[in-house]
């Protein structure tokens, strides 16, 4: 019923207050946009999606987002949520049908909270760091981003898939926060690969991550959101040139 | 509920981020063992085990089971004695991500530039961050006034989750005031976040498990000496 109306008022109007209305300011090439088109896709949730400009930003998301003046923003009856891991709760929270997003239990949900703040936190930047440099400097960007590889492997998958005893298991049913938050930073890492010339998941060293992130890849919302291989590869490529010689 | 509930915390005296779950626990009317880990010397083996990723406290053992950094904590806490007591996080979703929005600010934007402020070297960079400190200030009054409508707290009526998480620093502002005799709080720039401070460190729930004014701002100044003398040596 819901989604009938949603559909219905969405051919009247283009009005962003309209009830019940679920706009999403982001950019395509953007993982941390990405992660909430994942969650409102997981959730079956229609939503308007406005890409932005990140060299020119619009008055619109620097109204909605005047502290960090960033994407993404959520914007749900004409109010804004901003910090992609607070979206997803926010998600989570308020359309309660369709699968969840952290678990029910409280201390499995302060287990996948705490890894995906791990992956953000401790994974996020390093990677970047490896597809931005060159040299001495993405050789140590690398070896600490294996290092913290290993520690999901030793420390994370048992305490996010402690359901089945830590063998990663992912579907569109159960994907969760830490899913996503993974997802988006290296289920492309076939293209990081191409593109460096490195090995960054070895499934010799790290088995369980490198099955986790596979098992990812095959989800039905993860493929649906996949952008075309070589089109990852191009972005992948613009942005390392981008990169290196802005340095 | 008949079962025996074991709750310990694993935390130090001084820590803003261990001052989070005492606030919480205290909420709820929970009983816990707190256990003071050594500042200087040697984590304890419970630490270690619990937190083998950060080795860093707060930590919660709920039935032996741990529960790592503080937000995290407060909101295991939150949900797990959910009966009885008030909520700590807001009931409305677009409530609770405002209340996580400025916890968030507090910790990764506003405090990290504080520290900057304090230990960094450069007159230039200690300035310049200064200012972003100063800016949060302003920001979150008009957080404030927007969120707490009028309403004694963040949370409203009672203390909430982000008057815990921002309210835990106000000891250190106050200390670090006492001991740089300058003004961080101030009242001609942010009123009402000054009255709000003060009401936060009488409130019930955190009069007695708020570290002392007086003893941070002592501790403030051995952490100086202690760095000088570091320095002095290399």
């Amino acid at each position: 019923m819901f989604q009938a109306i949603l559909n219905s008022k969405e051919e009247e109007k283009m009005d962003e207050e309209i009830e019940n209305k679920v706009i999403l300011h982001g950019s395509f090439a953007s993982p941390y946009s990405k992660r909430i088109e994942l969650a409102l896709k997981l959730k079956s949730i229609p939503y308007q999606f406005v890409q932005e400009d990140l060299q020119n930003k619009s008055q619109t998301l620097l109204r909605y987002n005047p502290v960090h003046k960033k994407i993404p923003v959520l914007v749900h009856n004409g109010k804004p949520i901003s910090e992609s891991l607070f979206i997803i709760d926010y998600i989570d929270e308020t359309w309660r049908n369709g699968p969840h997003l952290l678990p029910e239990d409280p201390y499995r949900r302060s287990k996948v909270r705490f890894w995906a703040n791990y992956i953000q936190l401790h994974l996020y930047d390093v990677v970047i760091k490896v597809v931005k440099s060159e040299g001495e400097e993405q050789e140590e960007a690398l070896t600490e981003v294996k290092e913290k590889l290993r520690v999901i492997e030793k420390e994370g998958l048992k305490e996010i898939f402690s359901d089945t005893d830590g063998e990663p298991t992912v579907t569109n049913e159960t994907m969760s926060l830490v899913d996503i938050v993974m997802c988006t930073l290296l289920s492309p890492y076939k293209a990081h690969e191409e593109v460096l010339g490195l090995k960054i998941i070895d499934p010799e060293i790290v088995p369980g991550v490198y099955g986790w992130i596979n098992a990812i890849n095959e989800t039905r919302v993860v493929k649906d959101l996949s952008l075309p291989y070589e089109q990852v590869l191009e972005i992948l490529r613009v942005f390392r040139q981008m990169s290196l010689s802005r340095s | 509920m008949g079962e025996k509930e074991e709750v310990k915390l694993l935390g130090v005296w001084y820590s803003p981020y261990a001052i989070r779950p005492k606030i919480a626990l205290r909420l709820k009317s929970v009983d816990y063992d707190y256990v003071e880990e050594n500042l200087f010397g040697t984590k304890s083996e419970l630490l270690l085990k619990s937190n083998p990723v950060h080795k860093k406290i707060p930590v919660l053992l709920h039935n032996n089971k741990p529960i790592v950094e503080s937000l995290n904590i407060v909101e295991y806490i939150d949900e797990t004695w959910n009966s009885s007591a008030p909520s700590i996080l807001p009931s409305h979703p677009y409530d609770r991500a405002l209340a996580r929005f400025w916890s968030d600010f507090v910790d990764n934007k506003w405090f990290p530039a504080l520290r900057v402020a304090a230990i960094a070297k450069s007159e230039d960079a200690k300035a310049k961050a200064m200012e972003e400190v100063e800016e949060g200030l302003l920001q979150l009054e008009d957080a404030f006034v927007s969120i707490s409508k009028g309403k004694p707290f963040f949370g409203g009526e009672v203390i909430g989750f982000m008057d815990i998480c921002f309210g835990s620093f106000v000891v250190l502002l106050k200390a670090r005031e006492k001991f740089k005799a300058e003004k961080l709080l101030d009242e001609s720039k942010t009123p009402s976040l000054c009255k709000w401070a003060d009401r936060f460190l009488s409130d019930e729930t955190v009069k007695n498990v708020a570290p002392e004014v007086e003893k941070v701002a002592e501790f403030l100044q051995e952490l100086e000496v202690r760095a000088q003398s570091a320095a002095s040596r290399s």
